[in-house]
C-alpha cells in the first residue's frame, strides 16, 4: 500500500486518519499471538505436538471440521437461497433464527443441543428407539460445530446473493431456462465466491469451537477430544504445553484460509 | 445499507427473543458474585475460591460481613489452577482458598502466601447418577460393568487424579465414555441423564439435591482431597485477610463446611 501526497492512500481513497483505529485494531489480534508465540517451548515445541494425544485431537478436529463444513454447505447453501431468493413470509424471523447460534454462548448452544439430541432429551427417547445415540460420540462434536459454523456460511452467501442481484437469473428464466438450471448455471457460479469464503469461515469456526463441544460431546481421546478441548486439558498442568498446540492450531487454521482465499483471491 | 438494516432488525428480534426465553428459572453464570452491603463498605476484601467452594464460601462471606461491619467480601470463584494462575499473573487477590494442595503449592513456591496456607476442609468422591439410579449402580466396582456409560475427571484435573488413585487402590479399571475438564462437567452430563454415573465430589452430589442420586463407596477414602486457605502476601489489607482466613478455620466457617458435605482436615 503506497500513501500519496495529500494524504489518500492510492487506490481507494481513504482518508488517512482511517489507519490509526485499523492499526488499533490489528494489534488487537496481533499481541495477544504474540503471547501465545512468547509462551511457546520451542526446544520441547516438535515433540509436544507430535504427542499421541496431540496428533488425536488435531486428527479429530480436521475431521469433524471437515465434516462440519461440508453439512455446513450441504444445509446452508439452500437456506441462504431461501433467504435471499425465496420470497417466503417471515424470512425477517427465518434471519434471526439462523443467527441465534451466533449470539448463544457456546456453553448454552451445547446444552441445548443435550435438552434436545441428549438421551433424555425431547428427541431423545425417538432416537433411542431406532437405536441412536449421539452422546459421547464423534458424532455429537460434527453436530455442534455444524451448530455454531452454519451462520456463518448462510450469511456471507447471503450477502452473496443479495449483492449479486436476480438479474441474470431474470434473464435467463425469461429465454425458458428451467429454475433448476438457473439455480446451477447462472445463480451457484455468480456466488461462488461467497460460497467459498462462507465455507472457509465455517470451517475456521469448526476448528475452533469448544464450549458447545465439551457440554454436548464430552472430552475423550480420539473420539471426541478436539484440539481446543486437548488445549483446555494441557493447561491444568502445562500452560507452555497449551501454548504450543494453540500455536499448531492459530497455524493449521491461517494454512487453510491462505490456502483457499489466496488461490481464489476472493473477498 | 438496506442489508445493514435487515441485520439490525434481525439482530433486534434475536435479543428480544432471548429476554423473552431468559426468565426460565435459570441461575446465573456469573462467575464473581458480590453478596450485597448492609452498610457502606469502607474496607473490601477480594476472595479467589476454587469453583467447589461457591455455595460455602458465599454463605460463610455473608457472615463474615455481618461479624465484620463495613466490610465487602467479594469472590472469584473458578478452577483453582486457573485461580492460581492468574494470582501468579498479579491478579489482585487478597485471600486464596484451593480445591486442592498442588494449586496452593504453586502460589506457595512463588513466595505470594503471607504464612503458611491453612487446611480447612476435606472432599471424597462419590458416585452421581440421574435420580433413581436407572443403571442400578451399587459400589465401585459397578461403573466398570460393560454398558455403563461413566463419566470421570482427566486425570490433569484434581477430581480425575483422585478418580485414579482410586482406581488403583481398589483393582478396578474404568472405562469412561469421557473424561471432562472439571467437576461440575461431570455433574452437567450426570444431571442430563446423558451418563448413568459420574465420579464427583460428596459435596458435589449433595449441592446438586435432587438432581441426582449419590451413591457412596468405600474405596473413595483412599483418596481424600485436602482445601488450603492462605492470606496472599500483597493483600490491600493483610489484617483483614488473615481474620478471614481464621474465619472459614474457625468455628462458623467449619459448621457451613460441615452442612455441605465437606469433611474436617
Amino acid at each position: 500500500m503506497t500513501v500519496r501526497r495529500g494524504g489518500a492512500v492510492e487506490g481507494s481513497a481513504l482518508p488517512r486518519w482511517v489507519l490509526v483505529p485499523a492499526a488499533v485494531g490489528l494489534l488487537l489480534f496481533v499481541l495477544p499471538l504474540l503471547g501465545i508465540l512468547s509462551r511457546v517451548p520451542w526446544t520441547q515445541f516438535v515433540p509436544l505436538v507430535t504427542s499421541d494425544s496431540s496428533l488425536a485431537a488435531l486428527e479429530l478436529s480436521l475431521r469433524t471440521a471437515t465434516a462440519s463444513t461440508v453439512l455446513c454447505v450441504l444445509l446452508g447453501v439452500p437456506m441462504a437461497l431461501v433467504l435471499a431468493r425465496g420470497n417466503v413470509p417471515g424470512t425477517r424471523v427465518l434471519r434471526s433464527i439462523v443467527l441465534l447460534p451466533l449470539v448463544l454462548p457456546p456453553v448454552v448452544g451445547g446444552m441445548a443441543l443435550l435438552w434436545t439430541l441428549g438421551r433424555s432429551g425431547l428427541l431423545g427417547p425417538a432416537l433411542s428407539l431406532v437405536g441412536i445415540q449421539v452422546g459421547f460420540t464423534t458424532a455429537a462434536v460434527v453436530i455442534a460445530q455444524t451448530f455454531v459454523s452454519l451462520p456463518f456460511l448462510v450469511l456471507s452467501l447471503e450477502g452473496a446473493l443479495l449483492t449479486a442481484g436476480d438479474r441474470y437469473e431474470s434473464v435467463a428464466a425469461t429465454l425458458g431456462a428451467r429454475p433448476g438450471r438457473v439455480l446451477v448455471r447462472i445463480t451457484v457460479p455468480l456466488v461462488a465466491p461467497g460460497l467459498v469464503s462462507g465455507a472457509v469461515l465455517a470451517f475456521a469456526r469448526a476448528l475452533g469451537e469448544f464450549g458447545a463441544t465439551l457440554t454436548f460431546a464430552g472430552s475423550l481421546q480420539g473420539v471426541t477430544r478436539t484440539l481446543p478441548l486437548e488445549v483446555y486439558l494441557l493447561r491444568e498442568t502445562d500452560p507452555d504445553a497449551a501454548a504450543a498446540l494453540s500455536l499448531l492450531l492459530v497455524v493449521v487454521a491461517v494454512v487453510v484460509v491462505v490456502a483457499v482465499r489466496g488461490r481464489r483471491n476472493v473477498l | 445499507m438496506r442489508g445493514r438494516t435487515r441485520l439490525a432488525t434481525g439482530l433486534a428480534v434475536v435479543v428480544t427473543l432471548l429476554t423473552a426465553c431468559g426468565g426460565g428459572g435459570q441461575p446465573a453464570a456469573d462467575a464473581t458474585s458480590s453478596p450485597p452491603a448492609s452498610s457502606p463498605a469502607e474496607r473490601t476484601l477480594t476472595v479467589f475460591a476454587a469453583a467447589s467452594l461457591q455455595k460455602t464460601f458465599t454463605t460463610i462471606g455473608t457472615e463474615f460481613e455481618a461479624a465484620h461491619p463495613g466490610v465487602d467480601v467479594r469472590f472469584s470463584f473458578a478452577g483453582s489452577s486457573d485461580l492460581a494462575a492468574q494470582i501468579g499473573q498479579g491478579a489482585p487477590a487478597d485471600v486464596f482458598a484451593s480445591a486442592d494442595e498442588k494449586n496452593m503449592a504453586k502460589v506457595t513456591a512463588q513466595s505470594l502466601t503471607a504464612g503458611d496456607p491453612v487446611d480447612f476442609a476435606t472432599n471424597v468422591l462419590e458416585i452421581a447418577t440421574p435420580p433413581g439410579n436407572p443403571a442400578g449402580i451399587g459400589s465401585f466396582a459397578d461403573l466398570a460393568k460393560p454398558g455403563v456409560k461413566v463419566v470421570v475427571c482427566a486425570a490433569q484435573v484434581p477430581c480425575g487424579a483422585a478418580t485414579e488413585t482410586v482406581e488403583k487402590a481398589s483393582g478396578v479399571t474404568l472405562a469412561p465414555v469421557s473424561e471432562e475438564n472439571s467437576v461440575t462437567d461431570v455433574l452437567g452430563k450426570v444431571t442430563a441423564g446423558e451418563a448413568d454415573a459420574g465420579l464427583v465430589y460428596v459435596t458435589d452430589v449433595r449441592g446438586a439435591g435432587n438432581a441426582v442420586t449419590g451413591v457412596p463407596f468405600p474405596e473413595s477414602s483412599r483418596a481424600v482431597n485436602t482445601y488450603p486457605v492462605a492470606a496472599l502476601k500483597d493483600a490491600s489489607d493483610a489484617s483483614l485477610a488473615s481474620e478471614f482466613v481464621t474465619f472459614v478455620a474457625g468455628e462458623q466457617g467449619r459448621k457451613v463446611l460441615q452442612d455441605a458435605g465437606f469433611g474436617a482436615p
